[in-house]
């Protein structure tokens, strides 16, 4: 906007966001218009004066370019999370994703201010909910007394399937079962905070509330994250994730073992959050399947033998992680996790079962068990429950219908989730509902009608109020619990506190605490002195394998793709698509899967998306850069099919995928760093880009070939010019077959690649014991003596094609030795 | 007082290397006072496994842990006991009207192994059956208002003429729908099928696994590996008589001849081997149980 002095600016008129107009709603409590409770009646809190300023100063068009600017972060980064379809959530017999999606995450740009004094206050509360919680679950796992003496209902643990009973007398080696909890709070119509949902199988959104910060600091924080916003200081987020981080690997008996988040894999929810978290706190993603069990330890199948782990961070459902002792249709699970649990060779954040404390009919019975199990009230209310199953709360309900909503009392979805289907008691007439009382008696909670603030969200360009709550996030550190100094905010899509839920069009704000004094700066980047380190370089067996077949996969899209550009260029020149050439071309083709006479065919479509999926298995070892590179491609492939024509159009169209290909191989070839993993994604590259050089001059520069196959074998091997300034008199086959078979030097050749693998394979683990070297290094090994011995003469097309085979084996015995 | 001893055997034969797994094995006579002790029990596993352990489970019953290495083609396991078993004592019935049942186990708090709301609900392996519930109604038909017990006795001797004995009909995976349309099956569909039927009633039931000595016809040899890993119900009466056994293949209120190893709400809380192994459908494996009265 300034700064060009050739062309003075006209300043743009300041944009109306439409504050004079804010009304909050009748009766509803508001986050930045005082109200009883809040703030002063009627007026704009203080604490959202700088922000409102700082909007005020915008224009429309500034408005607009800091939306973008969170927006395109969170796209670059590639921040995402899959909708389910209708017919279900995480499943354990489900290992695809077809019936989800994969959506960007749905930030509502004007985060949330809450006043520090208040924070403080609700925090000292949250902890001492997070105290009770852990008291009970003690209970429930250990003596059970509060059902003994009749406080709880012995019912809601016996048909509740989130009591695990093989967990029943599994006390946690370090004393306490939960380290990592989160609540779900709301503002009732009296202005106070009280506790929706309580949060503590496997809570989610951790990493997203940081994502979060990052986007919205990107629209209206001119400054970096943590430093002075708008004359205020906004507490930061990473001290929390430093001191978990901490505690996590404080928690080993074995300070050599290692930490990792247990995933259910890339198909769950927030998998693109797990593989977050495990980047940012450098420990390791594990799915079950990676986990084997040896004299009672959890042990991580890795290229390098099995690895110890001592510390499992869960993000699984807790009765899939056993298929022995717990569901035993789980495949995500790990046979025998339970018994290393029950033998104290595991802490497990939180232990499986820890999810019997988010039932809902709890709520109703957490108030008079808080008192018994510590001695203290609940500072902080949660939202009212009654339990069906006795008779006065029934009578309570018959009273009062119209506040209150039924759903099942062992239902553990949020008040506005429509998971559980809540039902209006208001909607029964009063004997229809006395009868479904009776009827259904303890299986059923009624609770009060969800009323909640509103925050203000941005709605084409203007503030209007919108229902809010907030997740906060606790963890368990040396110095107790600590509460996450933010968090996310979900605002509802309408005024019906229904739509907070994002499968049903809500969104996520920041939430910033506001505080008066200096915060600290400190991040999660700049370990102080004497900070642990975690060690996250093992590689797993199954993403090892993961990145061979992208390198695969990759190579051999790009020969696809080479060769169809050669065969629609022939065809463009010759204006004949009958030529003697192209039916070799064909039938190479075809042998590949590939549908010669499409454009861009289904096959190569089908291969990306191979490509895709293994690159999905890794999204924590990847660059965000990476991962946009290859969706990027994916989507200009599918963009392409069925818009390009045979010929011209194709070749250009295929050469632009060409060099997006080149894009994603650069972005990984430079920037990924020289481990272990990256020596099995480029050995998977140079094996298939070797099965590719020798399938071409098998067929191509076969003595019985058409002529022009010799010259097309050049161009794929995208040598024309090195072959015209070496043999710019000479010709035929046998120049040709030195260059792209057996010129060691020549980066498409199949020597230049077997040079490579070897060099891989003599660095890969265990590549040589006592001076011997292990069977794929020995393979390989063959491979490059007979390369480097033979002549152009010796090579023809019949051992190109036992060539091809050996290659196959080699492929083979790195998937036994390494992948198993 | 009964005193047996029991072996049982089980093997396993593999077409290829098996790969590496974790088994669990529930086979072991449990320790009730006043009903069965064990005087001693040792299981061997062949080739010997890599870790072998014990623990017990949540309804008590003892577990075998064991981890198979891979590369096996034959595993053998085998389990010699010795059990004391005392008959029962014929006591007066004692058991609630069945209509009271619900009142008591409303009051109920506890929570233990032995509680009968564990029992109560549909479970993994015995959901809800329709045609089973109207079946099990017709226990009550005769004499309602009658005692628990006798609820349970009238429904396990209408089960028993109602199914055939039949083995090789149904698997230990045959849910109990598929059995009792089939009106077919073995011990083991005979008791889920009741258990079902029974908590359809608001009976808590329980699925009983163990052995059972089998009686030779008169004056002929006992047969040696006659004898079978057993099931049957256990069945809740109220407060005053508590657990009640019945044996719906039989037809009999167990005594001296059963032997238990555990309960749980299904098969699959008791089931004998569980995990990469099974016992369902043994096509390339043998079992046999072998029971005698100790000297």
């Amino acid at each position: 906007m300034n700064g060009d002095p050739s062309c003075p600016a006209e300043p743009e008129p300041r944009h109306d966001f439409g504050l004079a107009e804010y009304r909050a709603l009748p009766g509803i409590p508001d986050e930045l218009i005082g109200k009883d409770g809040i703030g002063k009646n009627g007026q704009v809190r203080p604490l959202w004066q700088p922000l409102l300023d700082h909007l005020g100063a915008m224009s429309s068009t500034d408005l607009n370019r800091a939306i973008d600017r969170a927006d395109l972060y969170l796209r670059d980064s590639g921040v995402i999370y899959r909708q389910y379809g209708t017919t279900g959530s995480q499943d354990s017999t489900a290992d695809s994703g077809s019936d989800s999606v994969e959506r960007p995450w749905p930030l509502s740009h004007l985060p949330v201010l809450i006043d520090e004094s208040d924070w403080t206050r609700l925090s000292a509360a949250l902890i001492q909910r997070a105290d009770v919680l852990e008291a009970l679950m003690a209970d429930l796992y250990g003596p059970n007394r509060m059902v003994a003496e009749g406080h709880l209902p012995a019912s809601l643990l016996a048909e509740n399937p989130q009591w695990l009973r093989p967990m029943v007398g599994i006390t946690p080696r370090l004393g306490h079962y939960l380290h990592f909890v989160a609540f779900e709070i709301g503002r009732g119509p009296d202005g106070q905070w009280w506790v929706l949902a309580d949060r503590t199988e496997a809570p989610s959104g951790a990493g997203y509330a940081l994502e979060t910060r990052v986007a919205t600091t990107r629209a209206f924080g001119p400054q970096l994250l943590g430093q002075n916003l708008f004359g205020q200081q906004v507490h930061r987020l990473a001290g929390f994730f430093r001191d978990f981080r901490d505690h996590l690997l404080a928690m080993r008996h074995d300070p050599g073992a290692l930490v990792a988040i247990l995933t259910p894999g890339p198909w769950n929810e927030t998998w693109y959050e797990q593989a977050w978290l495990a980047r940012y706190l450098g420990i390791s993603l594990v799915q079950g399947e990676d986990l084997t069990v040896e004299n009672g330890r959890i042990m991580l199948r890795t290229v390098s033998g099995l690895q110890p782990i001592d510390v499992l961070w869960r993000r699984l459902d807790g009765s899939f992680a056993d298929p022995l002792e717990l569901d035993p249709d789980s495949r995500l699970g790990t046979p025998g996790l339970v018994s290393v649990l029950r033998q104290g060779g595991l802490s497990m954040v939180n232990p499986p079962g820890s999810g019997v404390l988010e039932t809902r009919a709890m709520m109703a019975f957490l108030p008079r068990l808080a008192p018994l199990l510590t001695g203290e009230k609940l500072a902080l209310p949660n939202i009212a429950t009654w339990w069906c199953g006795g008779e006065a709360e029934r009578a309570a309900v018959m009273a009062a219908p119209e506040q209150m909503i039924l759903s099942p009392a062992l239902g553990t979805g949020l008040p506005y989730d429509r998971q559980d289907s809540p039902l209006a008691a208001a909607s029964l007439s009063p004997a229809a509902l006395r009868e479904k009382l009776l009827r259904e008696s303890g299986t059923l909670v009624a609770q009060e009608a969800v009323t909640l603030s509103t925050t203000p969200a941005l709605v084409g360009g203007k503030i209007t109020p919108r229902p809010m709550s907030l997740r906060v996030y606790l963890a368990r550190t040396a110095q107790g619990w600590k509460v996450m100094q933010g968090g996310f905010a979900r605002i509802g899509a309408s005024n019906d506190p229904a739509a907070l839920a994002m499968q049903r069009g809500g969104a996520a704000a920041d939430v910033w605490i506001i505080s008066p004094g200096n915060v600290s700066g400190e991040t999660l980047m700049n370990p102080r002195p004497g900070d642990n380190t975690a060690r996250s370089d093992e590689l797993p067996a199954r993403a090892a394998d993961n990145l061979f077949w992208l390198g695969r996969y990759v190579e051999r899209t790009e020969a696809m793709v080479r060769l169809l550009r050669a065969r629609h260029g022939r065809i463009s020149e010759s204006g004949d698509s009958s030529l003697p050439l192209l039916a070799e071309v064909n039938a190479l083709l075809a042998r590949t899967g590939i549908d010669p006479d499409a454009p861009v065919p289904e096959e190569l479509l089908a291969n990306i998306g191979r490509a895709v999926s293994s690159a999905a298995q890794l999204r924590d070892r990847f660059s965000a850069d990476g991962w946009a590179a290859l969706k990027d491609l994916d989507k200009s492939a599918r963009r392409m099919a069925g818009q390009v024509w045979e010929g011209s159009d194709a070749a250009q169209a295929l050469s632009a995928l060409l060099r997006k290909l080149a894009g994603f191989s650069g972005l990984v070839h430079e920037n990924m760093y020289r481990l272990v993993g990256w020596r099995f994604l480029t050995l998977g590259r140079m094996q298939e880009r070797a099965l590719s050089m020798a399938g071409w001059l098998a067929a191509l520069a076969d003595p019985d070939a058409d002529p022009g196959g010799i010259e097309m074998c050049i161009e794929l091997g995208d040598s024309v010019m090195t072959y015209r300034r070496r043999f710019a008199m000479s010709g035929g086959r046998g120049p040709v077959i030195d260059l792209l078979a057996l010129d060691p030097q020549n980066p498409r050749s199949i020597r230049h690649q077997v040079d490579g693998m070897m060099e891989m394979a003599r660095t890969l683990p265990g590549a040589s014991q006592d001076g011997r070297l292990a069977a794929p290094a020995r393979a390989i090994l063959r491979l490059q003596t007979d390369l480097a011995t033979l002549t152009p003469e010796a090579l023809d097309s019949a051992m190109l094609i036992s060539l091809q085979a050996r290659l196959g084996e080699v492929s083979d015995l790195v998937s036994e030795r390494y992948f198993r | 007082m009964t005193i047996y001893n029991l072996r049982m055997d089980i093997s396993y034969e593999f077409a290829r290397p098996s790969g590496a797994g974790r088994q669990h094995f529930r086979i072991l006579p449990a320790s009730l006072p006043g009903r069965q002790r064990v005087l001693g029990s040792t299981v061997t596993l062949q080739p010997e496994p890599g870790e072998l352990g014990h623990f017990t489970d949540f309804f008590g019953t003892a577990v075998v842990e064991a981890a198979i290495p891979a590369g096996l083609t034959r595993l053998d396991l085998s389990l010699e006991a010795q059990v004391e078993r005392l008959a029962p004592i014929a006591t007066p019935d004692l058991s609630a009207n069945p209509g009271q049942l619900a009142a008591e186990l409303a009051a109920i708090r506890m929570i233990g192994p032995g509680s009968p709301l564990h029992f109560l609900q549909p479970s993994r392996r015995i959901p809800q059956v329709e045609a089973i519930s109207r079946f099990a109604a017709g226990a009550l038909q005769p004499h309602p208002g009658t005692s628990t017990r006798a609820l349970i006795e009238r429904l396990g001797l209408m089960l028993h003429d109602y199914m055939g004995f039949e083995a090789g009909v149904t698997d230990a995976a045959t849910p109990p729908a598929q059995a009792f349309a089939a009106k077919r099956g073995v011990c083991q569909d005979f008791a889920q099928i009741m258990v079902g039927g029974l908590r359809s009633l608001g009976v808590p039931a329980a699925y009983v696994a163990g052995y059972l000595r089998t009686q030779p016809p008169p004056g002929q040899p006992r047969l040696v590996g006659a004898d079978a890993m057993h099931a049957w119900v256990r069945a809740w009466g109220g407060e005053f008589a508590g657990w009640i056994d019945y044996d719906p293949t039989n037809a009999c209120f167990p005594g001296a001849d059963h032997i238990d190893v555990g309960m749980g709400r299904d098969y699959g809380d008791v089931a004998p081997v569980t995990g990469m192994l099974r016992l369902d459908g043994l096509q390339e494996g043998r079992h046999s149980v072998d029971i005698t009265e100790a000297e």
